[in-house]
């Protein structure tokens, strides 16, 4: 289980976030939606604690990190491994292949033999359709597979919950597609994932949950069919009034 | 110059003279090029390199002491000419009890120097990688250091091999200010033949020939070396 209990962070004297209490169940995946700068990203990131939290406490299966006392790079390092994060840039490392992207991690970082993790980059390509693409540089894939490379790249790690943060918002219109689908498959196939999209068939065809964030606090949270027909809250229907 | 040509047009001895002396100076001219030129160039660059990765290392560290020592030292060798810098090397440190090989001491004048201004190049390019390259790195787990190694460097080597190829170049003429710390490289050795034949002009000429033909060289591998790594378009 993933929770994120007052959660604050400020650039300088910008509030950010403002107290941010969130649970995700195990094998749940769960779409947060919002407005532009009411903090989404920078709740992701600070799940990935790529961005440190002013205060707040987050823990993912057993291991947390409380901001409030002093969080050693140690416990960072050993935290960051339990989330794999896809960016809405892709950030796939340029000067290495398909396959060495996705071996990276595991032979890096956790010093994996390489030739297993070079089976295990191979299942994880074909995987997301790629399997025949696994000695292509990123200048030479399409953008919606270098995101199917990202997501592979992250799920090398085994991570505990995947972070997406608008990951087809790059893409042209008809690449979107191919990189949903390979998400609904890790939602079925049981992964807790974390999604910041504004794609709302995938919210309600994978999601279990939508929350709703502006401001730097979660206004709503809701069964995505409920949500996008009977929101409860005014600042909700206004926002999606604005997007559909 | 038309005096020169006409004299020599008009005088088919002095012409022979010329030639003779054109194809003996040729291998001294060589020779020196390749006993200290070439070995001078290609060390002070290696020693360089290093001394400019740690340079950059240092000032993007966030250690203010780190930062401080790499700032000054590449401010005063920026500040200061180069035929100075070698002087005091050379001529200035016996004063205080050290006194170094003349090649040691070119060396270590030129490494410093390279180390100064390849360290800007590095740093430029460390810095062109785009942030979501460190955090993309951070996020599969990775500790500063080898994002750095594994990530960042390769990045900027690309980045910064142009820059650097041209540093390189210019280290091999620079090396000329050698011959004022007495190693015979190919321009001393042009000096001696010349005040054996006051045959300037010649000389010196085919020396700047010489120096051009593996700054051409060089070019080449530089040209050849910047598109294989374009194909990946990085
Ligand atoms: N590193 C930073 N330094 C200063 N301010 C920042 C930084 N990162 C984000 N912000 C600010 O924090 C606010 C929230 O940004 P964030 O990127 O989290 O919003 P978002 O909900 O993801 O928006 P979008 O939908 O546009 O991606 C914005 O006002 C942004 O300018
Ligand atoms: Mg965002």
């Amino acid at each position: 289980m993933i929770s994120i209990k007052g959660l604050f962070k400020q650039f300088g004297q910008l509030e950010v976030l403002k107290g941010i209490d969130i649970k995700v169940e195990k094998g749940k995946v769960v779409v947060v939606i919002g407005p532009s700068g009411s903090g989404k990203t920078t709740m992701l990131r600070c799940l990935n604690v790529l961005e440190t939290p002013s205060k707040g406490i987050l823990s993912i299966g057993g291991q947390t990190l409380d901001f409030s006392q002093n969080v050693s790079k140690k416990n960072i390092a050993a935290f960051r491994r339990l989330t794999g994060m896809v960016f809405q840039n892709y950030n796939l490392f340029p000067h290495m292949t398909a396959l060495e992207n996705v071996m990276e991690g595991p032979v890096i970082v956790k010093g994996e033999n390489k030739q297993k993790a070079r089976q295990r980059a191979q299942g994880l390509l074909e995987k997301v359709g790629l399997g025949d693409k696994v000695n292509y540089y990123p200048s030479q894939l399409s953008g919606g597979q270098q995101q199917r490379v990202g997501i592979a790249r992250a799920l090398a790690m085994e991570p505990e919950v995947m972070l997406f943060d608008e990951p087809t918002s790059a893409l042209d219109p008809e690449l979107v597609g191919e990189v949903l689908k390979v998400m609904k498959d890790l939602a079925k196939e049981g992964m807790t994932m974390i999604v910041v999209t504004h794609e709302m068939r995938f919210a309600r065809e994978a999601a279990d949950e939508v929350i709703f964030m502006d401001g730097g606090v979660v206004v709503e949270r809701n069964k995505p069919d409920e949500m996008f027909t009977t929101p409860k809250e005014e600042r909700t229907k206004k926002f999606l009034n604005m997007i559909m | 110059m038309k005096m020169y040509l006409s004299n020599v047009a008009a005088d088919p001895d002095r012409t022979a003279r010329l030639i003779e002396i054109a194809k003996t100076s040729l291998w001294p001219l060589l020779e020196g090029a390749i006993s200290n030129t070439i070995p001078l160039t290609i060390i002070s660059f290696i020693v360089g390199l290093l001394l400019a990765i740690l340079t950059a290392l240092a000032r993007i560290s966030h250690i203010k002491i780190a930062e401080m020592i790499a700032r000054v030292y590449v401010s005063a060798i920026r500040g200061t000419p180069l035929l100075v810098q070698l002087f005091i090397i050379f001529y200035g440190l016996p004063n205080i009890g050290i006194t170094l090989d003349p090649f040691i001491s070119a060396v270590i004048g030129f490494s410093l120097s390279v180390g100064a201004y390849a360290s800007e190049t590095i740093r430029a390019a460390i810095l062109s990688i785009p942030k979501g390259q460190w955090e993309a790195g951070y996020s599969i787990g990775m500790s500063y250091s080898q994002v750095l190694k594994r990530i960042i460097l390769p990045q900027a080597a690309r980045v910064s091999l142009p820059p650097l190829s041209n540093t390189f170049i210019s280290l091999v003429k620079d090396t000329s200010l050698a011959s004022v710390v007495l190693i015979t490289e190919m321009f001393r050795r042009a000096q001696e033949i010349t005040s054996r034949n006051y045959e300037f002009l010649l000389v010196y000429t085919e020396a700047a020939l010489i120096y051009w033909v593996i700054c051409f060289f060089l070019s080449v591998i530089q040209q050849y070396m910047e598109r294989k790594l374009e194909r990946y378009g990085v």
